[in-house]
């Protein structure tokens, strides 16, 4: 069964977050681990929130470009991971692994949707 | 009865009135459906279908049995009927099988399965049920409904009995239950028991869902009873099942222990018009002695053997206060010391509160009180009527009537069941009587 891994940094950047944030070295292993324990189905680091833009498109058709979004959130997605796994109890270990669920972080995970 | 090691059906609220001809021994297997279930869970890894072919296998046993005599296995046969029940319901429903089929793959994927060692006795069924324990008991779903999932599956009650306990619509209670189980379902959550090193951390979680169930049943956080004891007694069923499947699991023994002590003043807690009596002023002569007795023998082992554990020491606590004649002869020094292990364990306003009374009790209310009020700017304690209604009581008792008024109104107007309130009232009257002008 596939779950996507949320991995939300808290916002702010450097006095945002409680204790120590992980290191390179940390997130790292963490992918090898992830990768060489055979569950890993994809995954993406995202680049900073600053670079984002939202697309609307509107019952008329028009399309509204703007940038952000700069919201209130207080937690930030940062990347994801999808893994298959045999069933929750397992996601929510490698969840628990991720660097990204410490330091004031969280991880959310969600099962992927099975049409069939 | 408190003593008994097996549920006795008629201590329990029984099952249906139509189950009542058919015989004990249906009703003894009716109250077990949790074994059922859970022989079926562990068979089919889907708790609907199990419910679902669990029910059958019952309805057809409340046909067949009075008419044909009850069978010498009546848990094998209902297994057996159950199982074909729910082989017919997959050769109708073939997108279900496969799904199902699927299921068990990634359940082999995900290691061999426990063995069923743990018997129910009569060892007709294997005992599956600590399993559903912990899959009912999940931290990834919502607290209110691991509490009715558990009542329903483990327990045995129906959807519209757990909708009575807990004062809520019947359409509320089942739309719970069926977004527990939709949950269950859609993010696999596993039937599984966890590994050794896991149970420290998910252990807890299981006895906070009886041990709130017992809360309820004892004091009813709202309404006119103030006990309802068919709750209380579930709790402590379902305790002694988990007791039998984690003999080893000290704080299981501790929370078995401290329910049976609590529960042991029952009769002496209402009086004759329903008012609730405070441990004080309780008629000792009708608490339970064999369940006192029993629950002592489990403070003995909650407390051997380890460090101790927060329901060993809340049992403790108790076995104190069921050990003294009255008031005066209580060991409160022990209590207090018992409670500042408490403290130390789990820091709480809640307990800092019941140390302080207990304080108030080995060196005065003066004492007590000072302690209360250093806890007045607690937020958890601020809605908290039973802080109120301690420090009305310590300010009655150092004659400071006209404050002891005041945190009598503020206590009603936060109390909860209406024998607390009836006792609120008393003491204002009593204060207000006193206050001259």
């Amino acid at each position: 069964m596939k779950y996507m891994l949320l991995i939300n940094s808290a916002a702010g950047g450097d006095d945002a977050g409680q204790g120590e944030a992980a290191t390179f070295e940390e997130w790292l292993a963490y992918d090898k681990s992830v990768r060489d324990s055979g569950v890993y189905v994809s995954g993406e680091s995202l680049a900073d929130l600053t670079t984002a833009t939202v697309v609307r498109v509107a019952a008329s058709g028009e399309r509204t470009v703007t940038d952000g979004p700069f919201a209130e959130t207080r937690e930030v997605l940062g990347g994801f991971y999808v893994i298959d796994v045999p069933d929750l109890d397992v996601a929510l270990d490698w969840a628990a692994r991720c660097p990204g669920s410490r330091g004031g972080g969280s991880v959310v995970v969600r099962p992927v949707a099975e049409f069939d | 009865m408190a003593a008994d090691e097996r549920p006795e059906p008629d201590t329990e609220a029984g099952p249906g009135p139509e189950m009542g001809e058919v015989g004990p021994s249906v009703e003894a297997v009716f109250r077990e459906r949790g074994l059922l279930l859970a022989a079926l869970v562990r068979r089919f890894g889907d708790l609907d279908l199990a419910e679902e072919v669990a029910s059958e296998a019952i309805e057809a046993a409340l046909v067949h049995w009075p008419a044909g005599g009850v069978p010498p296995k009546p848990g094998a046969w209902l297994m057996t009927t159950a199982r074909r029940k729910a082989v017919d319901r997959l050769r109708r429903d073939r997108t279900y099988a496969a799904r199902l089929a699927v299921l068990q793959v990634e359940a082999d994927r995900a290691g061999p399965a426990p063995s069923a060692d743990a018997g129910d006795g009569d060892g007709e069924l294997p005992d599956e049920r600590l399993q559903l324990f912990f899959t009912c008991a999940h931290p990834a779903l919502p607290a209110e409904d691991r509490v009715a999932l558990t009542l329903r599956c483990l327990a045995g009650l129906t959807t519209p009995e757990v909708a009575r306990a807990f004062l809520l619509p019947p359409a509320t209670m089942a739309k719970r239950i069926v977004r527990a189980k939709n949950k269950i379902r859609q993010a696999r959550i596993p039937f599984r028991v966890p590994a050794a090193d896991e149970l420290p951390e998910r252990l807890p979680g299981v006895l906070q869902v009886i041990y709130s169930i017992f809360t309820e049943g004892y004091a009813a956080s709202a309404g006119p009873d103030l006990q309802r004891l068919d709750l209380a007694e579930e709790a402590i069923r379902l305790a002694r099942i988990l007791r039998r499947l984690l003999p080893r699991e000290r704080e299981v023994a501790g929370l078995l222990g401290l329910m049976l002590l609590v529960h042991a003043r029952r009769a002496a807690r209402v009086g004759g018009d329903g008012a609730l009596v405070l441990l004080g002023d309780q008629d000792r002569g009708r608490w339970d002695r064999t369940m006192i007795e029993e629950g002592r023998g489990l403070v003995v082992v909650a407390l051997t053997g380890g460090p101790p554990g927060l329901y060993g020491v809340q049992a403790a606590i108790a076995a104190l206060h069921d050990e003294a004649a009255d008031v005066a002869t209580t060991d409160w020094p022990q209590i207090v010391a018992l409670y500042d292990v408490l403290l130390a364990l789990a820091p709480s306003p809640v307990v800092a509160l019941n140390r302080a009374v207990a304080v108030a009790m080995r060196d005065g209310a003066e004492a007590g009180l000072a302690l209360l009020d250093e806890l007045a700017g607690e937020p958890r304690l601020r809605g908290y009527h039973p802080y109120r209604t301690a420090r009305a009581g310590l300010l009655e008792r150092l004659g400071r009537h006209r404050e002891a008024a005041e945190a009598y109104r503020e206590a009603l107007a936060t109390a909860g069941t209406e024998p607390e309130r009836a006792h609120l009232r008393r003491r204002l009257h009593s204060c207000e009587s006193a206050t001259p002008g």
